[in-house]
């Protein structure tokens, strides 16, 4: 561990927005819409925010996740299967609209640090 | 009046009942809008609107934008198109709709010529299609099978634009269809005037959500005009702006995959789209593909009942409790699985339910990152079982528990805070989405019914 360690920066500080939402009865979908070019480098970095990850945060299988970089808008988008049925007795979200809430927790590499 | 080179569309809303300034509406007509387009539905809010056949939104909400919008379009003599009636449109939906719809003509003194476009299906009239291979599942779903079509209460066949278009070019002044996809009422008009059709469907799912595309999605509805290169699109109110961010933004919304939209017909494609500001509040698309499909063919919406439900809500303020809030429920479990067992005879085969602490981490379980012990919880206990006596006995049983279940190391019974009385509530019949399967279709419009008539002051009953 480095002497000084800086405050902890997650993807949600780095964004306009992050939100998610139903696709469908069968998808969950979210969005990072970072501020701007630099935010959108951090997201959109493959050995950072990748579908392993995803999985992780969210219990999914990794090979069920679908990422999409948009750089145009820098947009970061995550699409996978709703893990549990749209409505039924242990789901907690019918829109699904809670859900992006782990992503933009998730703590950014500081950088330098490797 | 239609311009053979572009066509306008109106769209007041996101949703026919959410509310819109009516100022809005007489700027899109004054903009020269060829036709006014809005959506009626969504599945969205979950399986209950398609199981149970009911609508979302309430009749006098419904009401109030379609008065506003069957004068406006009655006046300027261009159609009114809505999508998905009655939120799931189901044969009920469209009949909810036509009803109000007629209902309000006689009351503007208005007669107009109304088709009504069914789009549910009967499981006995799917077999066939099943049988020969013609149902296919979209991922994540797999192979369907006859049982499946069999429980569901109510199955619907998204159409396309083309049963809409077919009504339009009967003369109809206003189409209630059943379900279709968010984009074919708007996209219908246009393609019927022969605009193409990759700008016509790229138009029609910007528009879908009304103001959603526009920086400032609570001031009303949008207008966008399609032509033969692109559309235009401006919001109706004209403090609020769309920007090239704001337009391809919407692209991303409730679609999995943001590059690429099928529709029945085919597939848009807006890999290559261009998004260009015209001015401060009108941005140019240029650039949509459409990439017609070899088969066409037509998504299945089901839903089945999964049992009944009956719900207990109580609350926990006590920071002796809510410092091992985990353990309280650990507890309850244990405590309600055996006391369900002794009074009423049941195993946890017999009945489910799921025990949410709203405050702690209901919304996110086990993926909540947050760790931070909470200030006052929010038990919700949910049983489901095969019937709604039984559910609601169990919910019973768990009664005192939800009152007096003390912490692990407490010697004494607190009292827990129940909001009200009587403490459970009677969810009726829960629901859940079983299909997600498309038909290849014989013809665009084989699998739906069209009905027009006049409707208003000249339809004497």
């Amino acid at each position: 561990m480095p002497e000084t360690t800086l405050p902890e920066t997650t993807l949600g500080d780095l964004a306009i927005e992050v939100r998610s939402k139903n696709a469908g009865p069968f998808w969950i979908t979210m969005e990072l819409f970072m501020r701007d070019a630099d935010g959108y480098r951090i997201a959109a970095d493959e050995t950072f925010l990748h579908e392993g990850v995803v999985a992780e945060l969210y219990r999914v299988d990794p090979a069920s996740v679908q990422i999409f970089r948009i750089p145009s808008l820098n947009v970061v988008k995550i699409s996978y299967p709703r893990p549990v049925s749209q409505g039924s007795l242990r789901d907690r979200d019918t829109h699904a609209g809670q859900h992006h809430v782990p992503l933009a927790q998730l703590v950014v590499p500081q950088p330098g640090v490797r | 009046m239609t311009n053979a080179d572009a066509v306008s569309i109106l769209v007041p809303s996101g949703m026919l009942g959410a509310g819109f300034p009516e100022e809005t509406i007489t700027r899109g007509i004054a903009l020269g809008a060829d036709v006014i387009a809005v959506d009626g539905g969504s599945t969205d809010s979950g399986p209950y609107y398609l199981g149970a056949s009911k609508p979302k939104t309430t009749a006098a909400a419904v009401s109030r934008d379609l008065r506003i919008l069957l004068r406006a379009a009655a006046e300027a003599g261009i159609p009114l198109v809505v999508g998905s009636c009655g939120t799931s449109g189901t044969d009920d939906g469209v009949d909810w709709v036509a009803g109000i719809v007629a209902g309000l003509l006689a009351e503007e003194g208005l007669s107009m010529k109304v088709a009504r476009i069914y789009s549910e299906q009967r499981a006995a009239d799917l077999k066939e299609p099943l049988e020969a291979g013609r149902i296919h599942p979209l991922p994540p779903l797999g192979d369907l099978d006859g049982a499946t079509l069999e429980d569901c209460t109510h199955i619907v066949a998204m159409m396309g634009h083309e049963p809409i278009a077919e009504a339009l070019a009967a003369g109809a002044q206003v189409v209630l269809a059943g379900r279709a996809t968010d984009t074919a009422n708007a996209a219908a008009y246009a393609l019927l005037k022969g605009m193409p059709a990759g700008p016509s469907w790229h138009a029609a799912k910007i528009v879908e959500c009304g103001g959603q595309c526009t920086t400032n999605p609570r001031a009303g509805g949008v207008f966008a005009t399609v032509d033969r290169t692109g559309f235009t699109i401006e919001p109706l109110d004209e403090s609020a702006a769309c920007t090239p961010i704001s337009v391809a933004a919407h692209m991303l919304y409730e679609t999995a995959n943001p590059h690429l939209m099928r529709e029945p017909d085919g597939t848009l494609d807006v890999r290559d789209a261009v998004y260009t500001a015209l001015d401060e509040r009108r941005v140019r698309v240029e650039g949509s593909l459409f990439h017609h499909a070899e088969q066409h063919t037509v998504k299945l919406e089901g839903a089945r009942i999964t049992g009944y439900e009956t719900m207990s809500f109580s609350a926990i303020r006590d920071p002796l409790i809510l410092k091992d809030i985990e353990g309280w429920a650990s507890l309850m479990h244990v405590v309600l699985t055996q006391r369900v067992e002794q009074t009423l005879g049941l195993t946890r085969d017999d009945y489910d339910y799921d025990l949410r602490l709203y405050g702690y981490n209901a919304v996110l379980g086990d993926l909540d990152p947050a760790t931070e012990p909470p200030r006052e919880v929010g038990v919700m206990l949910l049983v489901r079982a095969a019937d709604q006596a039984l559910a609601t006995a169990v919910a019973k049983v768990a009664n005192p528990l939800m009152l007096h279940l003390p912490a692990q190391d407490m010697d004494y019974l607190p009292s827990l805070a129940f909001p009200g009385s009587p403490a459970e509530v009677e969810r009726g019949a829960a629901y859940e989405f079983v299909l997600n399967h498309a038909v290849d279709s014989l013809t665009p419009t084989a699998m739906f019914r069209t009905e027009i008539d006049e409707m208003g002051e000249k339809h004497d009953a």
